[in-house]
């Protein structure tokens, strides 16, 4: 099956490794993988901060990399959510019935990685293999928008020798929400320390995620605090076949 | 007359409270507070979550309450009209109000008439929206509060921090500390040995409240529903001390906004299984007082319902927004909010808290109609967007979806302002034009590589003495170094790397 690849700005430019994850899957899968040049942002940012006049030219653009594909897939379920939530509003915003239009055309088509290897390619055993304690934490937009459920929690327990331990309080928000973690930066901190004292103490050697954007606020909260908990997006553990690093 | 200096102090109001984000710093930084929240929203929320499920049709119930407020909204005016002449033909007295200001007149005006010089008060969130207890205070009238922790906010000099549970920033040491401090100044001592067990307190209010019952001429209250086929009015509470206040004195003056309104009696079937269960987490509540106009030699002879637009037409403007008409106030969405949690009520600016506030603050105050000042600009922005509050409204207001709505509003009317807004606008449109010009991912690209350079040992940019937005992240998190090559670069490099359908 083709598959474009919608990378997401955020995975392009600070986590292409993230990228590189789910070209590796995919590909071990049998699958071709091909990667629209023209895509840069779903918009998501000025969407929810409130710049809906600025958000139109990024859903144009989006439309016109992704048309024509049957499935695009995305490592992000906050921008998956975007695309197939809002990309409707902002396109009647326009007042362009053609946007509209053709946003009906593409948005349906782009799954989030788990919801198409478990959805669409009926999978949840990818051959992965990751001998390390995982943290899982489901995201707001997937969790609440997307609906994925326990999708992701499948496939990380059909990894071989993945231990997935309990997060309390796991569907509770880590205090990213975009551009709220710098217009209300305390308030997002507050709720990250309480999130990130869930995750040390569950003694998980990895937290992961279906975002890497809460993971960046979270990680940097790790980080800063001297933790040794490593962040990785679900995509990286799905990819790795090694042994114990 | 058992006013006091103490008690007759100008009352504390949410003018002046600073937007959002600094008052959340404040109280953030605010410790006991953060337990006495996390203790009470926490257990709240888990009985709601257990009263909840036992419902199989709790959706259908859901979309049945929000059809029905709709319905009101959609036929607002006939119904309003209806419920009018229902009460009129029961024996009451129906007052319209434009707006706070009307409304607070009226009730004056009918207290002054029927000789009184104190009421005591129904628990209600209208009255306080309308700073109803400010105007009378300022009538030489004194308005008692007889909800148990609305009497611990008044008797505290303070502002209520939640819906259902004004006074749940405090805990049981602290409400023992204000009875044996307050509560001799506004009428009956507390014991001299009151102790902080939940008991004593409640048995000391009750003694105290028990003497304005039996003493007031005129009652107050707001309504949480009204019928406009029968005329009737509600008030749904936990403590019997509304049903006091409803039943005791001659005159009853009800103020209800007027999106109160339910058709039918039988939409109570859906509304007294939604309102409770999210409310206060019971199956039903313990009292549900009803009255429909007066009855002869039974309960108040004089009863006054005051309609009250004070906003509530405005909110029609906004297609999206106006869901938060249906509003029911069962704070619900306080309670599961993450926000809300960890900074409570008060940094709301407003008596309607949490993410139902966010919405309906600013969309009372016009948001509409014209530009609004800078904490109501800012309420729009306080939530992470994370959906818990939709998940859990029992009439489904999605209310991530009014604020995103209200943020452009926000964006049209301030924008540009540097002082609300500072670089953001500027970015903003940089961004979009970065992002959807042909070519040009490549300068913002170069742009997040100058990052590499202020990398440490670990991969991560530390501390930085960055100003504004950017300087709010690095002060408590650390942020990964932007990758050296990009991901679209490192594809360009792949053989045979394709991009076309």
């Amino acid at each position: 099956m083709k598959v474009a690849l919608f990378i997401t700005c955020f995975n392009d430019l600070l986590y292409p490794d993230v990228g590189k994850a789910v070209v590796a899957v995919l590909e071990r899968l049998g699958h071709e993988v091909v990667f629209p040049e023209g895509q840069t942002c779903c918009g998501q940012i000025h969407y929810n901060t409130g710049y809906r006049d600025e958000c139109v030219p990024l859903v144009r653009r989006f439309d016109r990399a992704f048309a024509g594909f049957d499935a695009i897939v995305t490592p992000s379920a906050s921008c998956a959510a975007m695309v197939r939530h809002h990309h409707a509003t902002v396109a009647a915003h326009s007042g362009d019935p053609g946007l509209s239009a053709s946003v009906a055309q593409v948005s349906p088509r782009v799954y989030e990685l788990s919801e198409f290897l478990v959805d669409v390619l009926g999978l949840t055993d990818v051959g992965a293999s990751f001998p390390h304690s995982v943290a899982f934490h489901p995201t707001c937009h997937s969790l609440r928008l997307l609906q994925i459920g326990d999708r992701p929690r499948r496939l990380l327990e059909a990894v071989r020798g993945l231990e997935l331990v309990e997060l309390p309080g796991a569907t509770e928000c880590c205090g990213f929400g975009g551009t709220f973690a710098v217009k209300n930066a305390d308030t997002s901190v507050a709720m990250g320390e309480d999130k990130v004292a869930a995750i040390v103490g569950t003694g998980a050697e990895v937290l992961a995620s279906a975002d890497t954007s809460c993971l960046m606020h979270l990680g940097g909260l790790l980080s800063r605090g001297g933790s040794t908990v490593r962040v990785m997006h679900l995509a990286e553990i799905l990819a790795s076949t090694g042994a114990a690093r | 007359m058992s006013g006091s200096p103490g008690i007759r102090d100008p009352l504390p109001t949410f003018s002046g409270t600073p937007p959002f984000p600094e008052a959340a710093r404040s109280a953030l930084g605010d410790e006991q507070l953060r337990r006495n929240l996390r203790q009470a929203t926490s257990t709240i929320r888990t009985k709601r979550g257990r009263a909840v499920a036992e419902r199989p049709d709790w959706e259908e119930l859901r979309l049945a309450g929000a059809a029905i407020k709709d319905d009101v909204i959609a036929r607002w005016p006939d119904l309003l009209a209806q419920l009018e002449a229902n009460v009129v033909a029961a024996g009451g007295i129906v007052h319209w109000a434009r707006d706070a200001a009307e409304a607070n007149a009226l009730v004056t005006g009918i207290v002054q008439a029927a000789g009184a010089t104190e009421v005591v008060k129904v628990k209600s969130m209208t009255t306080q929206e309308i700073e109803l207890n400010e105007a009378l205070a300022e009538a030489g009238i004194d308005a008692w509060e007889t909800d148990l922790a609305e009497l611990i906010v008044q008797l505290g000099h303070d502002l209520p921090s939640h819906i259902l549970v004004p006074a749940i920033h405090r805990n049981r040491d602290e409400i023992q500390a204000i009875f044996m401090a307050e509560m001799a100044a506004a009428g009956r001592p507390a014991p001299a040995d009151l102790s902080n067990d939940p008991r004593d307190l409640a048995e000391a209010a009750r003694l105290h409240l028990r003497e304005k019952f039996l003493r007031a001429k005129v009652a107050i209250s707001g309504a949480n529903f009204a019928i406009a086929e029968t005329g009737t009015v509600m008030v749904v509470e936990s403590e019997g001390n509304g049903r006091m206040c409803l039943t005791l004195p001659e005159t009853l003056i009800t103020v209800m906004g007027i999106e109160k309104l339910l058709p039918t009696w039988r939409d109570l079937e859906v509304f007294l299984q939604l309102l409770p269960r999210s409310s206060t987490a019971e199956r039903m509540n313990p009292y549900t007082s009803m009255w429909t106009g007066v009855t002869p030699g039974d309960g108040p002879q004089a009863f006054h319902l005051i309609l009250l637009d004070n906003g509530r037409t405005d909110v029609l403007r906004d297609e999206v927004g106006r869901q938060a008409l249906r509003c029911i106030k069962c704070s619900a969405c306080l309670n599961v909010c993450p926000v809300y949690e960890r900074v409570g009520g008060r940094a709301y600016g407003s008596p309607y808290p949490g993410p139902i506030g966010a919405i309906l603050t600013p969309q009372l105050r016009g948001i509409a109609r014209h530009p609004v000042d800078e904490q109501t600009a800012s309420l729009p922005y306080a939530s992470s967007l994370c959906g818990a509050c939709f998940e859990v409204c029992p009439v489904r207001i999605d209310i991530p979806e009014v604020l995103i709505q209200l943020r452009t509003q926000v964006v049209k009317q301030h924008g540009w302002r540097a002082r609300t807004f500072g670089q953001e606008p500027v970015a903003m449109r940089a961004l979009s034009t970065a992002f959807s010009s042909p070519g040009r991912l490549d300068p913002a690209e170069r742009l997040a590589g100058v990052g590499g350079r202020v990398v440490g040992r670990n991969g991560r940019i530390g501390r930085l003495p960055l100003p504004g937005l950017l300087g709010a992240w690095f002060k408590r998190r650390d942020l990964p170094a932007p990758a050296r090559t990009s991901f679209r670069r490192w594809w360009r490099k792949r053989p045979g790397a394709g991009g076309g359908p």
